[in-house]
């Protein structure tokens, strides 16, 4: 289990000095899951986004162990290739010290453009720990709709005009879409809960086999707010169940947290000028329904707890 | 007939698949990672059955695209393995902004490209449209004849890639060559890979006590000096490939350059063409030369880095120049071999020769001697200059318009 005191003195494996935004969500998942990885040997790879090109701006680079990026599509397939070149090296004798894989890429670079890439490496059971940094835009490119953009929110693809109030559609359940490949280890954390994220990563990384963590990431510039709310924003997320913090562990489920009550989602999005416009007493059935899918979905949620704990 | 040309070798009956899966048991990268398409399937079947028996060491990745492929390659030789994978046609365009990447990163890696048509419309038989749209991408292209030539220059192209530090594509043509049964010497394992030795690359991700940063973002003031590193090496590569061609020869016995001449010593006329089409033209131009016709074939086995010094030379007091590619730029302009035979001449001054261009053989429509015979007929009226048939035009062979 672990500690501040323990955190405290561990090495930084990502350094400051990158060129990410003050109050970047990004750079604390960056930051934490490193962290978490405490003294393994790791290797990094990336999906093009945010993430990559700020932090290795050549010949710079804000990364202490080995990284590596090479598109935007294809981080999972990259990992699975290296991975399988370390299990060669292993095999043959010629590289003893273990290493961990560690593959992170954006919403778009995880479950739009990259949802291929990832679905194939998660069957053939590769030994990384994915984490998609969620923030529920293409942002790198100046805050475009991604199919992990919730209902409602304002992008510059999916804008507010006369007839268009933002994004018209739900999301997709990217946690879920990872659950049904049957991995070892699936789960959901965010930003504010340093205990649960990097609990999460040293689960994740102490399994055999694939693993994959969904983390909500505020992103300041896509969702307005002042840099300093990040963590309020990302408690929030969680308070209101917008973003459940759970885990899917061989199948059985669990909830880490469970707010009682639930705040309504109206605080999560007042907070926010992506939602501004959902405030404005016309958009009010919006916002409604925005609540309604919340409700279902937690209701849905704490059902799978149960049953994935049921004997069979 | 093929006769064994060292006491290396045996000879053997194989298709053009069968020669790349047998060249890669031979060759045992530690990586291949590859997605099957027609006509190239065979090679990861036969690839992955080596595995499956324990023959190879290999790794053998199966993944869920051919841009997967690539990538699971590119990242498998950044990783510090030996790495190939193998494809085709539709495979080779999904692979496209990976190709950029594996030459950028400067990675040495082998790919065998069986040559197919583009869609739409789909098509799968033979033509060079793939790998030609691929010509600038910062790979070295080898062409291949023959079986005995597929096997031949994926053994040599495991040595050139890790030389010159670029990713290496052989290809074959689609059925003619992936498919159709030849005699081939197949030389014994540990010649091979005694000639092709262990790799041992500078640096690479897994060396965990010098971790680096590889795929950074590289702006104004640094990518153009990365682009002309690839650009030199493309240059300096020509050497490496002769070279090791040459080494090649003395250890197995067939020769190898940049370009095969044949009966260019006192030709007249020439015709200039790549892949297996390449013995359909030396069958004509045997018949020819029996009628004491001055006629001689120009067959580019390295296609890039384009030999266009050498080439510019043997082609300087040519009177008339058939180029037949087997691919069309629908540019509005000229194919790609054409394009680069008249830039190599002009470039060198030599601007006598008149040169013609044709396009032939699209989506596996059939060339024969009859063909090449009229060509050479043309090729004589354009050198008395009797007929003064376009040369700024594309001339379509054995088309229907």
């Amino acid at each position: 289990m672990i500690n501040l005191q323990t955190l405290s003195t561990l090495q930084e494996r990502f350094t400051g000095g990158h060129r990410l935004c003050a109050g970047c969500g990004a750079a604390i998942v960056a930051r934490q899951v490193l962290l978490a990885a405490g003294k393994k040997h790791v290797i990094v790879i990336s999906a093009t986004g945010c993430l990559e090109v700020s932090t290795t701006i050549f010949p710079y680079s804000a990364w202490k162990d080995s990284f590596f990026h090479s598109a935007f599509s294809n981080a999972a397939a990259t990992c699975s290739g290296i991975e399988v070149a370390y299990k060669s090296l292993k095999e043959k004798g010629k590289l003893k010290e273990d290493i961990v894989f560690i593959t992170f890429g954006g919403d778009g670079g995880t479950a739009d453009i990259g949802l291929q890439a990832l679905s194939g490496a998660m069957e053939r059971g590769h030994k990384m720990l994915y984490i998609c940094y969620n923030n529920e835009a293409y942002m790198n490119t100046g805050v475009q709709r991604s199919g992990m953009t919730p209902l409602g929110a304002r992008t510059t693809t999916a804008p507010v005009g006369r007839i268009q109030q933002g994004k018209t559609e739900s999301k997709k359940d990217l946690t879920q879409i990872m659950i049904a490949h049957n991995i070892p280890y699936v789960a959901q954390t965010y930003i504010g809960n340093w205990h649960d994220l990097i609990t999460k990563v040293q689960k994740a990384l102490s399994i055999y086999g694939p693993s994959f963590i969904n983390i909500l990431t505020p992103c300041r510039l896509g969702w307005g707010y002042p840099p300093e709310e990040t963590i309020n924003i990302g408690k929030l997320a969680v308070e209101t169940c917008v973003w459940p913090a759970y885990e899917v562990e061989n199948g059985i489920y669990k909830i880490n947290i469970k707010p009682n009550p639930p705040k309504p989602i109206i605080e999560f999005l007042k907070c926010q000028d992506r939602f501004k416009h959902l405030l404005k007493p016309e958009n009010s059935h919006i916002i409604d329904k925005i609540q309604q899918d919340i409700d279902h979905k937690w209701c849905i949620l704490q059902k799978q707890e149960w049953l994935s704990s049921y004997p069979c | 007939m093929i006769r064994p040309l060292s006491s290396k070798g045996k000879l053997v009956a194989k298709t053009g698949n069968e020669i790349a899966a047998e060249a890669m048991r031979q060759i045992e990268p530690d990586v291949v990672a590859a997605y099957p398409i027609t006509p190239a399937t065979e090679i990861v079947q036969i690839f992955s059955q080596f595995v499956a028996d324990g023959i190879v060491k290999s790794k053998y990745i199966a993944v869920e695209s051919e841009h997967s492929a690539m990538s699971a390659t590119i990242a498998a030789s950044a990783a510090g393995v030996r790495a190939m994978t193998g494809t085709s046609s539709q495979g080779l365009c999904f692979m496209w902004e990976m190709l950029y990447i594996a030459s950028g990163l400067r990675l040495p890696i082998v790919m065998v490209a069986v040559n197919r048509a583009i869609s739409a419309p789909i098509n799968i038989h033979c033509d060079h449209s793939d790998t030609m749209g691929a010509r600038d991408s910062g790979w070295i292209q080898i062409y291949s004849e023959s079986v005995q030539e597929v096997y031949d220059n994926i053994i040599q192209a495991v040595r050139i890639a890790e030389q010159t530090k670029l990713p290496v594509l052989v290809t074959m043509d689609g059925f003619i060559i992936s498919h159709c049964m030849e005699l081939v010497e197949v030389y014994n394992d540990d010649a091979v890979k005694s000639f092709i030795g262990e790799y041992t690359p500078e640096r690479y991700l897994l060396d965990i006590k010098n971790p680096y940063t590889l795929g950074s973002l590289d702006l104004q003031n640094y990518y153009f000096e990365h682009k002309y590193q690839i650009a030199k090496a493309m240059i300096d590569a020509q050497t490496t490939i002769v070279n090791i061609a040459n080494e090649f020869t003395k250890c197995f016995g067939r020769s190898y350059n940049l370009y095969e001449k044949y009966m260019m010593d006192d030709a007249d006329m020439a015709i200039v063409i790549i892949g297996s089409a390449a013995g359909t033209v030396k069958m004509a131009i045997n018949e020819l030369r029996s009628q004491n016709i001055k006629i001689g074939l120009i067959k580019i086995r390295v296609y890039r880095p384009f030999p266009k010094d050498n080439i510019a030379i043997d082609l300087a007091n040519i009177k008339s120049i058939a180029v037949l590619d087997r691919s069309d730029s629908c540019s509005g302009a000229f194919s790609p071999i054409y394009s680069d035979i008249v830039s190599s001449l002009y470039s060198e001054g030599i601007t006598t020769p008149k040169i013609i261009s044709y396009v032939y053989g699209l989506g596996g429509r059939e060339i024969t001697i009859e063909h090449i015979k009229n060509i050479y007929k043309t090729l004589n009226q354009i050198m008395l200059g009797k007929d003064q048939k376009d040369c700024s035009i594309v001339h379509y062979i054995n088309l229907r318009k």
